[in-house]
């Protein structure tokens, strides 16, 4: 377990180490060269997950006299190594439960690492589960002071930012009222405020992205693209946003089951990200036991589109994939194959059901292939049924099976020219104006 | 070496701070809401006092006849009520607070040793109370008075000891609180509190002198016998005089603290995940 995410480690380091320097130097901020503020170093973290109730003194006693330990290991990371450079805004990526969040506990100090070190230089400034602590009980005044003492700012240090939190927080007239008369986005706002206005070295954020308003929104925005150019502040970023990693990181790092997948090339972690959420909808949905999956039945047990490319793809590929069925009813039956939009929603494509005529029944496979040039960047999802001609009317067919999410097939289009919003690419389509304007 | 210090220096600086801030915080919320405020701390020992002395003294006689018995007596209960506050507020403490314990890290005994503070400030508030009852009694101060700081440190630390053993216990097991609850009570009726201690001496000699084994008993009849009543209240050192055996609650005291800051750095580690 160590010596293969080692190797992944190693390996996606130095094939990323190229790309990288290009990368920053067009930023034109060399930040390999900078010092390293945080070092994390063959971090491994298990938790003991208490198997039966063992809060309790009597259950503790008793699993002592029966030699029960009463927990389980679970492994949440295993062996982690990475550095963080001055300046750097450093973004870590990984799906739900993939042990992001228990890193950054340990970055900042929360849990201890049951194996290697992590090395801070200055002052580190976490901002994880939404929150710093506060006590409702408090007026927001007197929280900010406990909360920058508990951070390690001494009362003169937290009045010289006093104003520059208030002020970004827009709480100006409420700094007198106790925090339970907050709304949540209010407590939010201003914990927030606190964590990125802490005259901190290292800001650690947790998940951050969606707080408050679109206003405030704005606000962070602005703030994390001057940070970004700042070279004294190093900010660590968890977040399930891949715009963000884009727009704001210079390097990322891709969590899998508590290994580093990718290290360091934050467009490949974003990418692989999507791929791995592509990848795990289908794991989600497995087949009940003994019951046929959603959209299949006995008269056709199997329907699945498969990828046959690699399910990351730029504008100028090709992409592969088969159909596989099973049906073994004398008459003749059709495929129909459509592409769902995941990202915009809506059907971009459709064979319509009668184009794909087949005679060959038994268990099989067809193969298919599409251009892509056509989209934009987005998630799309290939699902496909099997259909037959109605008994009632034969100029239409009947649905006998089709794919459910696990069965069909999604992929991704990536590309750095094309853009983001629209469906269809601005190469293969344009609008072009008639005459001048009257 | 210098670095050393200086490191030393911003370490316990930060350590301050947090304590400043926590120790202000837990008092301004204590009595919040409540119309007397910080009042409070003084009219809840008074009134507890007078039911006590109406109870004890005037309708059981639990008294050694002496003029000064009833200030005595206040002095015990308020030494009482900072220890069973000490202990349970921070037994509490590491888990009330888990959420900040989960956010952000810091020296996490700084949040026993302001709950052991908030009780500490009562105490201080409540000697000046049971000053002014000792001035209208009638009480006579000698030179023993400088000595009270010196018993209300040893009570603070064998305080500070419990309450650091309990509140990491009560972070694995959360039986202690009530079972914490039982034993104080114990502890409180083998100290000789609402009871002088010449009426356990009385009748069971050997009792009395197992009694003051206990920091408690120990710290509590030194505090008094310093301040108001050198002549009657009975001291370790005038009921066993073997010096050796005399130091036991003395090092008893110490023993808790050692103990308790062993058990609670060797555990607090781990407390944001178990939590």
């Amino acid at each position: 377990m160590m010596t293969s995410s080692k190797s992944m480690v190693s390996k996606t380091d130095s094939s990323n180490s190229v790309k990288d320097s290009s990368l920053i130097d067009s930023l034109g901020k060399p930040k390999e060269n900078s010092e390293v503020v945080l070092s994390v170093d063959h971090v491994g973290k298990y938790f003991k997950l208490p198997t039966e109730q063992a809060t309790g003194l009597k259950q503790a006693f008793i699993n002592w006299t029966k030699g029960i330990k009463g927990y389980k290991k679970q492994q949440v990371l295993n062996d982690i190594t990475f550095d963080v450079h001055k300046g750097d805004f450093f973004g870590i990526v990984g799906r739900n439960g993939s042990g992001k969040s228990t890193l950054l506990k340990i970055i900042s100090g929360i849990y201890v690492p049951d194996g290697g070190t992590v090395k801070v230089k200055g002052k580190l400034v976490p901002f994880i589960e939404l929150g710093v602590g506060f006590n409702p009980e408090l007026t927001g005044r007197e929280n900010v002071f406990l909360n920058g003492a508990l951070l390690g700012f001494t009362r003169e240090e937290i009045e010289g930012m006093y104003d520059d939190i208030v002020d970004f927080a827009e709480l100006g007239d409420f700094m007198d009222q106790k925090l339970k008369n907050y709304s949540s986005g209010m407590q939010v706002r201003l914990a927030f405020s606190v964590a990125i206005k802490a005259q901190g070295d290292i800001l650690v954020l947790d998940e951050v992205l969606a707080v408050g308003d679109e206003a405030f929104q704005q606000k962070c925005d602005d703030y994390f693209t001057e940070v970004k150019k700042d070279p004294n502040k190093t900010v660590i970023l968890v977040t399930h946003s891949m715009d963000s990693v884009k727009k704001y990181c210079n390097k990322a790092i891709l969590i899998k089951d508590g290994d580093i997948i990718v290290n360091g090339n934050k467009e490949e972690a974003a990418n692989q990200y999507t791929l791995e959420n592509l990848q795990a909808e289908k794991k989600e949905i497995e087949q009940k036991n003994g019951q046929y999956a959603d959209g299949l039945n006995s008269r056709c047990p199997v329907l699945k589109v498969k990828p046959l490319s690699h399910q990351i793809c730029k504008s100028s590929d090709t992409f592969r994939f088969e159909v596989e069925y099973d049906f073994n009813e004398p008459e003749d039956f059709y495929l129909a194959i459509a592409l769902h939009d995941l990202r915009r929603g809506g059907v971009a494509f459709d064979t319509g059901s009668e184009t794909l005529k087949y005679t060959e029944h038994g268990h099989r496979t067809v193969e298919f292939k599409m251009p892509l040039n056509l989209f934009n960047n987005g998630d799309f999802r290939l699902v496909a049924s099997l259909r037959t001609l109605s008994k009632k009317n034969p100029d239409t067919t009947d649905m006998v099976a089709f794919t459910n999410d696990a069965n069909s097939c999604a992929f991704a289009i990536r590309d750095s020219e094309n853009r983001d919003y629209a469906l269809i690419n601005d190469r293969v389509m344009q609008i072009t104006q008639v005459g001048s304007p009257r | 070496m210098k670095t050393l210090a200086k490191k030393l220096e911003n370490r316990y600086h930060y350590s301050w701070v947090v304590l400043k801030e926590l120790v202000k915080t837990d008092f301004k919320l204590r009595y919040q809401g409540s119309f007397l405020g910080i009042a409070w701390s003084v009219i809840k020992p008074l009134m507890l006092f007078g039911i006590m002395y109406m109870v004890f003294v005037r309708f059981l006689h639990f008294t050694d006849g002496t003029p000064q018995y009833p200030v005595v007596l206040l002095m015990g209960n308020c030494l009482w009520q900072f220890f069973s506050e000490a202990t349970s507020t921070g037994l509490r403490s590491i888990v009330d607070r888990g959420d900040i314990l989960r956010k952000i890290h810091f020296p996490n005994y700084i949040i026993v040793v302001s709950a052991t503070c908030g009780a500490l400030i009562s105490l201080g508030i409540n000697l000046v109370v049971i000053l002014i009852f000792a001035v209208v009694n009638g009480a006579h101060f000698t030179w023993r008075v400088v000595l009270l700081p010196l018993n209300l440190i040893e009570l603070y630390i064998f305080a500070l000891g419990c309450a650091l053993l309990l509140a990491t216990m009560y972070v694995h097991f959360r039986d202690i609180q009530h079972i914490w609850e039982v034993v104080s009570q114990v502890v409180f009726y083998a100290t000789p509190i609402i009871y002088p201690l010449s009426m356990v001496e009385h009748n069971y000699p050997i009792i009395a002198k197992l009694m003051l084994m206990s920091p408690i008993a120990q710290t509590f009849q030194d505090a008094r016998h310093n301040l108001i009543d050198p002549q009657n209240v009975q001291i370790i050192w005038s009921e066993i005089h073997n010096p050796l055996v005399c130091l036991i609650p003395y090092i008893l005291s110490f023993a808790f603290l050692v103990l308790g800051v062993y058990v609670f750095r060797k555990y607090s580690r781990k407390f944001a995940e178990i939590m």
